[in-house]
């Protein structure tokens, strides 16, 4: 169901949905970019529209909302162990059509891989998603080619102006909000507010990749992975700022003010910095950056695919963006397309 | 909802030293397991290690355990005659069905005795089940041999080359890396053998090879693959090699796939 709610109206709606739900959204951090003078948009939880960033793309991705950063999976005290309780609020997450594609490649990760993974799920299950448009194309991405920059697996659509929101809900759990605010109007205005909204998605973007049609065993001596791999300093941001990277280490500590308490933890992890791969009696697999860029590089491209049909990537072009040794993904793919491998 | 991530105790029904630092550890257990697959051993606090089946008997299994770092030395000081806790069992191991009728070749470096002991116990005990059986297993010196008693049991009813890569002087029994010793085995018909190679990955890359060179089929090549494992449920990414998860499609391999597995 559509609608073009005048703003001040969507305003208050928008804070109504705030009591039930905790809202994530792409906002503006000043001061936290690369460069000193910089701002980075990545999630926070907000209260009001205004705060939420809608025009540009955000640095960081969507999922530290349902994947955070670090997770504790156990409690311990001296002798028992315990599962952390649910967020009590159910989620609202705003993201772009890129990125619910992504949400599909967790989904594959966390729930069909194996066993279900209980901290995902539960959480998942209790969570819905916000399309923002994308009327213009982002510099980096490049839905297009990937064929990520459509999607109606949304809960709900905003677009928001500074007169009027516009809203497809499709969620049966959120239209009363919007019901709600249709019997509080004027029977006249009630038929103006009710029309038919189509998001936004870009038709074509400043990027474009092929992806390779096949590959063979010649692509681990690719040039390209040690010229790359020269310049890459292994910081791993290419992997954190992906919506579509899943890996975690588990870490065990104990607080400090009592030894006999602690916790089991999930953190983030990449594939890019050393020691992911270490084992006992010394030995690592992957030691150079570049075995390492190659191993991700085709993991986006071939490998996730190999054992789920589509290609891991979403083509957000994050990782294009973020990478401070400016080393290409973009030119990566298109080379090894290129040169037929 | 179920939890994979919450482990189950289990009692350390009796303790097996091998060396200082390499106990085995006699555990309750009663579901389903074969050899090869392995459980995610958990310490509060310390963390959690992958330690692959060693045996396997009635309401038991055997874990051997080397003692290499934080979560390892915890288990040695704190867990004697005590409970673990442990998920799992996990990976696919080895199908003992697979082998059956045929003649078995054994090739173990080191601790990667211990996910195919099971198999070699299994076969000790139904000898009538295989045309033949061959262990070679090395060990880095005299005193770094693992599973004394079992090797003197092994020996009645198997072929059985017990190696050290080097030895002090007047040592008695062979000596030299286990591929030293695969060129001058006789196979009695190439198709209806089965080499099951495990250790190191530099190992398994020689012995394979060696292997090979007797016109062994490489689909009658078993290898067991290690990396890091933070889950073994196919979620921290840690053990994939291309689009393999090792915790899920193996640790066991097939070589004819295996091989494939390049980093
Ligand atoms: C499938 C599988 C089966 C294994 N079976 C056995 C076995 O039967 N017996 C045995 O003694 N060991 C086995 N290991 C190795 C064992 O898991 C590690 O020695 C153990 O995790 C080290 O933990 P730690 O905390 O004591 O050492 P740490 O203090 O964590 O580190 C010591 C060394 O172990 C490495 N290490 C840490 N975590 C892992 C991990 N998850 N996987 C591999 N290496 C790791 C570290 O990089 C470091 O080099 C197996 C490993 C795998 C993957
Ligand atoms: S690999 Fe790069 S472009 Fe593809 S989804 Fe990840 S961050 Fe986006
Ligand atoms: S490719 Fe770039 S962002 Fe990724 S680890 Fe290397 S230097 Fe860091
Ligand atoms: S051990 Fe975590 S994915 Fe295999």
């Amino acid at each position: 169901m559509g609608y073009k709610i005048p703003r001040e109206a969507a305003d208050n709606l928008f804070k109504g949905l705030g009591k039930h739900y905790e809202i994530f959204a792409p906002k503006v951090f000043s001061g936290e970019g690369c460069f000193s003078d910089t701002g980075i948009i990545r999630y926070g939880t907000v209260r009001t529209l205004a705060e939420i960033e809608f025009e540009k793309k955000s640095d960081y991705s969507f999922k530290e909302a349902l994947l955070p950063i670090n997770e504790t999976c156990l409690y311990f005290t001296e002798n028992t162990s315990s599962v952390p309780a649910g967020e009590e609020k159910k989620r609202l997450i705003f993201l772009r059509s890129c990125d619910l594609h992504a949400l599909r490649r967790l989904d594959a990760i966390y729930l069909e891989n194996g066993p279900e993974d209980f901290y995902y799920k539960r959480r998942r299950e209790r969570t819905l998603f916000v399309l923002m448009g994308c009327p213009e194309t982002c510099d980096t991405g490049f839905c297009v080619s990937m064929g990520t920059a459509q999607t109606d697996a949304y809960d709900l659509y905003l677009k928001v102006s500074d007169t009027f929101v516009w809203a497809d809900c499709k969620s049966k759990e959120l239209s009363p909000f919007f019901k709600g605010f249709l019997e509080e109007c004027e029977p006249e205005t009630a038929k103006s507010v009710s029309l038919q909204v189509e998001p936004e998605f870009p038709k074509s973007n400043k990027e474009s990749v092929t992806l390779p049609v096949s590959f063979s065993d010649d692509i681990l001596s690719h040039p390209i992975w040690e010229a790359y791999g020269n310049r890459c300093i292994g910081c791993g941001r290419c992997n954190f700022v992906c919506p579509t990277c899943t890996c975690f280490t588990m870490q065990d500590i104990h607080y400090r003010d009592n030894e006999k308490a602690g916790e089991r933890r999930r953190v983030w992890a990449s594939c890019q910095v050393d020691g992911y791969t270490d084992i006992a009696g010394g030995n690592s697999f992957r030691k150079s950056q570049g075995d390492r860029l190659r191993f991700k590089a085709l993991h986006k491209i071939r490998d996730f695919e190999k054992r789920f049909d589509y290609p891991m990537c979403v083509g957000c072009g994050r990782c294009e963006a973020v990478c401070p040794e400016y080393i290409s993904y973009i030119n990566i793919i298109n080379t090894l397309a290129k040169e037929g491998i | 909802m179920n939890n994979v991530y919450l482990p189950f105790p289990s009692q350390v029904k009796e303790i097996i030293r091998h060396t200082d630092i390499e106990y085995t550890f006699r555990m309750s257990f009663s579901g389903q397991v074969r050899p090869g697959q392995f459980f995610e051993v958990s310490i509060p606090k310390f963390g959690e290690a992958p330690i692959s089946v060693s045996g396997i008997g009635p309401g038991m299994v055997d874990l051997t355990i080397r003692r290499v770092g934080t979560v390892t030395n915890q288990i040695f000081e704190h867990y004697k005659g005590n409970t673990l806790l442990m998920r799992g069992p996990y990976g696919n191991g080895f199908r003992t069905e697979d082998y059956i009728g045929k003649e078995i070749f054994v090739i173990a470096g080191g601790t990667g005795l211990s996910p195919v002991k099971g198999v070699v116990d299994y076969f000790s005990g139904h000898p009538e089940k295989v045309r033949g059986m061959t262990l070679i297993a090395g060990f880095k010196s005299p005193s770094d041999i693992l599973f004394r008693e079992d090797f003197s049991r092994w020996e009645k009813n198997m072929t059985v080359i017990q190696t050290v890569d080097s030895a002090p002087e007047g040592y008695q029994g062979p000596v030299g890396l286990v591929t030293k010793y695969i060129p001058q085995l006789s196979v009695s018909d190439k198709g209806q053998s089965a080499f099951l190679i495990v250790g190191p990955p530099v190992m398994m890359k020689s012995a394979a090879a060696e292997v090979l060179k007797l016109d062994v089929p490489e689909k009658n090549i078993w290898i067991s693959q290690e990396r890091k494992m933070c889950c073994g449920l196919g979620k921290c990414g840690h053990c994939r090699i291309n689009s393999t998860y090792i915790c899920l499609d193996g640790p066991v391999f097939n070589y004819a796939k295996g091989k494939y597995l390049v980093d």
